[in-house]
């Protein structure tokens, strides 16, 4: 416990040390705060002009979650597809690597064309974002389960279905909330891209509007916003993933060989 | 070790099971294994023909690579035959006619559930116990689990997760797992090849006890030949690979025994024959 606290302690002194050097920085080298404004101004900003920027904060959520449960809804339906059937497997796995190489930047225009601007393309760049991380992990969980794990339920003559429900999908979570953890990012960061090129409402957005203003210090607090929800995102699907998938991470060394 | 029997007695009331079957549990005629195609064909099993009676004991010796384990998974219907014919309980394998418990060398415990949960896992898949499995998880059933783990040791265990266990504990659970719906035939491939000569034995006379108790039919698969000989009531040995049955011996001994008699002449005499066979085929 000890050990775990003096972690804790050291990284928060690192972000705290981080914001005070910026400070110290700024101050000494008297930089413009045209260019890179103080962490005490931005704090001051985001206070002042938090009222303007909440609705922003639920639209961007809004955007994110609901794009990113649409991408796991798809991903999970295509992984199972995909990792119960090696042909499926072999045959779809070339078209996955090309979608998933396809910069994503580059589909946001694409929704806009056919979409409109707003929330629709914000929602639809979150999705595709995310689908791709999930569907690999999940068919790679189920691809690699152990066959001795499935032969102890055929022996028992279960069906397909009940051996992908008590043992293929169970085997799977670990990959799952993997995958999870870096999907729920990448929505984010999809609807943040696409709320910056394409929307009136958003964090992406008032960051866009704040920059052709030249207010930089509501660009930084917009940043911090960011970083924040990213951090809490990332925090809840972490501690998800603890709680359902825990036999994992404790020595499994003599559970399967 | 007969205190054993009663702590089995309810479950019996609790299953279904109908009358024994009177003909052959497991019946191999002329059945064959060939994996592969074109040049690159591997016999795992020649044509091989084997009876096992209902309520029979039956262990299957024989040098490493001989295909008995290719028996086994033809007799649970994990592979199917090249040719013959394999019947189980009068039928194909893939009918499923006989109800099939299974322990394999690895204890293969699904590592997310509990012990319990895993004990549990033929109820849930298994008819007719998974009619009923919603209802009777919390109840007949967990009270079924228990004192099957109980009668082989692990009754403080029931909520511990597999890596928390040792290796002969994870055994012991396997054999729970394939005895908890009450098979008909039970098939065990080395379940005790990767434990200590202490466990082994201990572990040898509560599969004795298990298998006294309810009587189902039983393939076992080894290549200790103590133990083939204290458990079983029929040894057949298998030639090198590619495997064929090449004896077929009684064990006549008066079931239940006593640890102590493997260390025995006329035992010592038994596996020695055994052995010497099996040495002379491996060439």
């Amino acid at each position: 416990m000890t050990e775990k606290n003096r972690i804790r302690l050291l990284s928060f002194s690192l972000i705290f040390g981080f914001f005070l050097m910026w400070e110290v920085l700024c101050l000494l080298l008297n930089v413009s705060d045209l260019v890179l404004p103080r962490p005490s101004e931005i704090i001051v900003t985001l206070w002042v002009k938090f009222p303007v920027l909440w609705p922003h904060i639920l639209q961007t959520l809004y955007s994110t979650l609901t794009g990113f449960v649409l991408g796991v809804m798809i991903g999970v339906t295509l992984g199972v597809i995909v990792g119960t059937s090696k042909v499926a497997y072999a045959v779809a796995y070339p078209l996955l690597v090309g979608f998933s190489s396809i910069p994503k930047v580059a589909v946001v225009p694409i929704f806009v064309l056919w979409f409109g601007s707003g929330t629709t393309p914000a929602i639809l760049t979150a999705m595709v974002i995310c689908v791709f991380p999930i569907v690999v992990n999940i068919a790679t969980g189920l691809a690699t389960t152990e066959p001795d794990l499935e032969d102890v339920l055929k022996t028992l003559g279960a069906s397909k279905k009940e051996i992908l429900w008590n043992v293929g999908l169970p085997r799977t979570m670990p990959y799952f909330f993997a995958s999870l953890k870096v999907a729920i990012t990448l929505s984010f960061v999809g609807a943040v891209l696409s709320e910056t090129v394409a929307s009136n409402r958003g964090i992406g957005n008032v960051m866009m509007t704040a920059s052709s203003n030249f207010q930089v210090s509501l660009v930084f607090a917009g940043l911090i916003v960011l970083a924040l929800l990213g951090v809490a995102l990332y925090a809840f699907f972490s501690l998800l993933e603890r709680r359902v998938t825990g036999w994992a991470t404790r020595g499994n060394d003599i559970a399967v060989t | 070790m007969n205190s054993h029997a009663h702590a089995i007695a309810p479950h019996q009331t609790v299953s279904p099971t109908g009358p024994v079957h009177r003909r052959p549990a497991v019946e191999l005629q002329d059945a064959s294994v060939v994996f592969g195609s074109g040049d690159n064909i591997v016999t795992a099993l020649s044509p091989t023909s084997l009876k096992l009676e209902s309520g029979d004991f039956v262990a299957l010796v024989g040098p490493s690579g001989c295909g008995k384990s290719t028996i086994l998974r033809l007799v649970s219907n994990l592979i199917k035959q090249s040719s013959g014919l394999v019947l189980v309980g009068g039928k194909e394998a893939a009918a499923k006619e006989l109800r099939i418990g299974m322990a394999f060398q690895n204890p293969t415990m699904l590592p997310w559930l509990t012990i319990e949960q895993n004990v549990m896992m033929p109820l849930k898949i298994v008819a007719p116990f998974k009619q009923t499995y919603l209802r009777d998880r919390k109840g007949a059933f967990r009270d079924r689990v228990h004192a099957l783990l109980e009668q082989v040791g692990l009754k403080d265990f029931a909520g511990h997760y597999p890596w928390q266990l040792s290796g002969g504990m994870l055994q012991r659970s396997n054999m729970c797992r394939a005895l908890i719906h009450e098979p008909d035939l039970l098939l065990l491939d080395e379940p005790f090849g990767a434990l200590d000569q202490f466990t082994r034995e201990e572990l040898w006379q509560i599969l004795q006890d298990l298998y006294l108790d309810r009587k189902p039919t039983v393939l076992l698969v080894t290549h200790d030949l103590r133990e083939a000989g204290f458990l079983s009531r029929r040894i057949c040995v298998m030639s090198a690979r590619p495997g064929r049955i090449i004896s077929d011996e009684a064990v006549n001994i008066p079931q239940p025994r006593d640890i102590g008699m493997i260390y025995s002449p006329e035992f010592v005499e038994m596996t020695q024959g055994l052995r010497e066979l099996i040495a002379q085929v491996r060439k």
